[in-house]
C-alpha cells in the first residue's frame, strides 16, 4: 500500500469543537507531515479529547478534522469517518495492550487489521519488537514493565503503518529510570515516521525534548502555539510563563522603569505603555545579604519552596515582586535555602524581555 | 479486601436462621424419607435413565439456541444505538417474570398445530412442535433466553471500552472488535450466562408440561419425571430430585467464583 503521504499534502488542520462535561472546547489544530507538535497544557484542558477527537473515539459537534485531502468529521453523521477508517495510530496514555494477547500479537493486530496473512503480520510484529528493543514477545504485557509497555504501544502503533501518529502522554506511565532511554527512543521513532505527529505532553520537559512546535491548550481554547523559544520569551499567559518555566511580569513602562504595583523594575526599553515582562529563573541571582556595587534591580524576598529537579533547583520567592529563580544544588547549600528564610534577589536589566501588551 | 466494618444488626440472625430453616429443612426432609438402601437401583431404572438423558439433551440444546440468539441480542441491547432497546429489553424479560404454565399455552397457542402459526409450519414444512421432543426445547429456550441475555448484557456493560477503542484505532471493524477483543473479555459472564441458562432449562416444568406435553422418552424430562413418579412411587420421585439437587450442587461449584467473592479471590 502507498502511503498518503508521499503526495507531500498529509497535513492535519483540525478545528475541534466539542463539549465534555461543563468545558467546552474550541481548539484549531494543525500539524504538517514530518512535524511533531506537542498539545500541552494543564489537567483538565481538553488535550485527550482532542486527540479523541482526531482518532475518531469521540465526535465533533462543531468544526471538522481533515487529514491532506481526506474529510474526517464535520460534525454530521454523514461525514463522519470512523475510527478504523481513518489509519490515525494511537498511543493511549495507559498505553492499552490488549492483555488476553501475547506482546507479539498484540503488535501484529494492526498489520492483521491491513489485511497481512497471520504469518506475514509476525514477521512484521518482530521487527517493529526488535526496533524498539523488546525481546519478551510471546509473553502477555502484564509481564513487561512501564518502560517495554510503551515501548511495545508505539510499536503496535507503528506497525499499523499509520497516516498520522498521536500519542498521549506516551511517557507518563513509565519511571524515571527508564524515562531517558525511552524518550531517545520515541525521538528516533518519531523522526523516522513521515506523516504528522501530536504528542500530548503534560509535563513540559517532554514537550521539548520531542516537539518541533508546541501547542497550548487552556480550558478547551488554545492560548498559545509556536516554537519553546518563542513561547519563552513571549508567553501569553502564566501558565505558559510557569510551563516554559520564565517568570512573567504585568506593568506599566515608562523611561525604562517598569512599574508592577508597587515595584519598579529597570529595564532596557524604550516602549511607553502596558507591557509584559519576562525573566528567566536562570537570570536571577541570590544573595544572603543586600549585594553591594552595580544591580539595580534588587528585591528583598522570601523563600517559600525549593523543588529539587534533576539537574537544578528551582526556588519560589514570595514577597514585593514574586518570581521563581533556578540554582544549583551547590548554590541551595552555600545560600542555606530552606523554606521562610529571607534573601536578596538581583536581576540585570538586560535579562528582562519587555514586550507591549 | 477489608469486608464490611460496620457490624449488621443483631436483629439479622433471626432473618438468616429463617431462610436457612425454609431452604435446609424441605432437603432434610427429603433425605430423611429417601429410600437410601434402593437409591442405586432406581437410579438405573431404564426410564430414569431415559428422563435425565432427554433432559441432558434438551437443556443443552435450549442453552446453545439460546448462545446463539442471546448473544447478538446482548451485543445490540449493551451497545444502546437504538432506541427500541428498551423495547426489545422488556420484551425479552418478559418469560422471566411470567408464569413458565402461562408461556407453555402462548406457545401452545401460537405453535401447536392448529395455532395461529403452527398451522402452515405444519402444512408448508411438515413442523410439528407440540408433543415432541422439539417443543421441549422451544419451550426450554422461551424461559432460558432472558437469563442468558440479562448475563451476558450485564458482562458487555462492564467491560471497559477502552481496548475496544485501542483495536478501532488499529483498524479492527465492529466484528473483529467483538470477537478478539470483546468475547475474550467477557468469558466469565458467558460462562455464568451458559450455566444459568442450562439450569433454567433444566429445570424447566410448567411451559414443557404444557406445550410439548408428558410423553415417556419424548417430552418427558426429568421435573415431568418427577411430577409423574409422585403418584406411582414416591421412592423413585425421591431418587430423580437427588440427582437434580447433585446437578444444583455442581452448578454453584462452578460458578462459586461469582457468587461468593471471599477476601482470598482477587476481585
Amino acid at each position: 500500500m502507498v502511503p498518503h503521504w508521499t503526495n507531500g499534502t498529509m497535513n492535519l488542520d483540525a478545528s475541534i469543537g466539542l463539549q465534555r462535561g461543563t468545558l467546552r472546547i474550541d481548539a484549531q489544530l494543525s500539524a504538517g507531515a514530518g512535524e511533531t507538535v506537542a498539545l500541552v497544557g494543564p489537567n483538565g484542558a481538553g488535550k485527550t479529547s482532542c486527540l479523541h477527537a482526531i482518532a475518531g473515539l469521540v465526535r465533533l459537534e462543531r468544526g471538522h478534522v481533515r487529514l491532506g485531502m481526506r474529510l474526517f468529521d464535520d460534525g454530521s453523521v454523514t461525514n463522519f469517518v470512523r475510527p478504523e477508517d481513518r489509519h490515525v495510530g494511537v498511543v493511549f496514555q495507559d498505553h492499552r495492550l490488549f492483555p488476553a494477547m501475547s506482546v507479539v500479537d498484540n503488535v501484529a493486530y494492526g498489520p492483521r487489521s491491513r489485511g497481512a496473512g497471520k504469518r506475514s503480520a509476525r514477521a512484521t510484529a518482530h521487527d517493529w519488537l526488535e526496533r524498539v528493543g523488546i525481546t519478551k514477545r510471546n509473553e502477555k504485557p502484564a509481564a513487561l514493565s512501564g518502560g517495554e509497555t510503551a515501548r511495545v504501544a508505539l510499536a503496535r502503533a507503528l506497525a499499523y503503518e499509520p497516516d498520522m501518529l498521536l500519542l498521549d502522554e506516551p511517557l507518563a506511565a513509565v519511571d524515571a529510570s527508564a524515562r531517558v532511554a525511552l524518550e531517545s527512543a520515541l525521538r528516533s521513532h518519531l523522526a523516522n515516521f513521515e506523516g504528522p505527529r501530536i504528542l500530548v505532553a503534560h509535563d513540559i520537559g517532554d514537550a521539548l525534548a520531542l516537539a518541533d512546535r508546541l501547542i497550548v491548550l487552556e480550558s478547551g481554547c488554545v492560548i498559545q502555539s509556536g516554537t519553546a523559544e518563542e513561547l519563552a520569551r513571549r508567553p501569553l499567559s502564566n501558565y505558559v510563563a510557569d510551563l516554559a518555566g520564565v517568570n512573567r511580569f504585568v506593568g506599566h513602562c515608562r523611561d525604562s522603569i517598569v512599574t508592577i504595583g508597587n515595584t519598579e523594575l529597570t529595564v532596557v526599553s524604550s516602549v511607553i505603555g502596558d507591557v509584559v515582562v519576562t525573566l528567566h529563573p536562570r537570570a536571577v541571582s541570590l544573595f544572603p545579604e543586600r549585594p553591594a556595587g552595580s544591580p539595580r534591580n534588587v528585591f528583598e524576598l522570601r523563600v517559600l519552596h525549593v523543588e529539587s529537579l534533576h539537574d537544578r533547583n528551582r526556588v519560589q520567592l514570595t514577597g514585593s515582586l514574586p518570581m521563581v529563580a533556578e540554582v544549583t544544588t551547590a548554590s541551595v547549600e552555600a545560600l542555606r535555602l530552606c523554606e521562610g528564610r529571607t534573601i536578596f534577589a538581583a536581576i540585570k536589566a538586560t535579562e528582562l524581555v519587555v514586550s507591549p501588551h | 479486601m477489608t469486608g464490611h466494618t460496620h457490624p449488621p444488626p443483631r436483629a439479622s440472625i433471626v432473618a438468616v436462621i429463617a431462610a436457612c430453616a425454609l431452604i435446609g429443612l424441605p432437603l432434610l426432609g427429603l433425605a430423611l424419607r429417601a429410600p437410601w438402601s434402593t437409591i442405586l437401583d432406581q437410579i438405573s431404572r431404564p426410564e430414569v435413565f431415559r428422563a435425565l438423558w432427554l433432559s441432558i439433551e434438551c437443556s443443552v440444546a435450549a442453552t446453545a439456541l439460546s448462545f446463539v440468539i442471546g448473544l447478538p441480542l446482548a451485543v445490540w441491547m449493551a451497545s444502546e444505538t437504538s432506541r427500541w432497546t428498551n423495547v426489545v429489553r422488556a420484551f425479552v424479560l418478559l418469560p422471566m417474570v411470567l408464569p413458565p404454565v402461562v408461556g407453555g399455552l402462548a406457545l401452545l397457542l401460537a405453535f401447536g398445530r392448529n395455532g395461529v402459526f403452527g398451522q402452515y409450519l405444519d402444512a408448508w414444512f411438515g413442523i410439528t412442535l407440540p408433543f415432541s421432543t422439539a417443543g421441549v426445547i422451544v419451550a426450554e429456550t422461551w424461559v432460558a433466553l432472558p437469563f442468558f441475555v440479562l448475563t451476558t448484557e450485564s458482562g458487555l456493560r462492564a467491560t471497559d471500552t477502552r481496548a475496544a477503542d485501542a483495536a478501532a484505532t488499529l483498524g479492527a471493524k465492529p466484528w473483529r472488535i467483538l470477537t478478539t477483543i470483546t468475547l475474550p473479555m467477557i468469558a466469565p459472564s458467558l460462562q455464568a450466562a451458559s450455566i444459568l441458562a442450562w439450569a433454567r432449562a433444566l429445570g424447566e416444568f410448567g411451559a414443557t408440561i404444557t406445550f410439548a406435553g408428558n410423553l415417556e422418552s419424548t417430552t418427558r424430562t426429568m421435573p415431568l419425571a418427577v411430577y409423574t413418579a409422585l403418584e406411582s412411587s414416591p421412592e423413585a420421585a425421591i431418587t430423580l430430585s437427588f440427582v437434580l439437587i447433585a446437578i444444583a450442587m455442581a452448578v454453584l461449584f462452578v460458578l462459586r467464583k461469582r457468587w461468593f467473592p471471599t477476601g482470598r479471590t482477587a476481585r
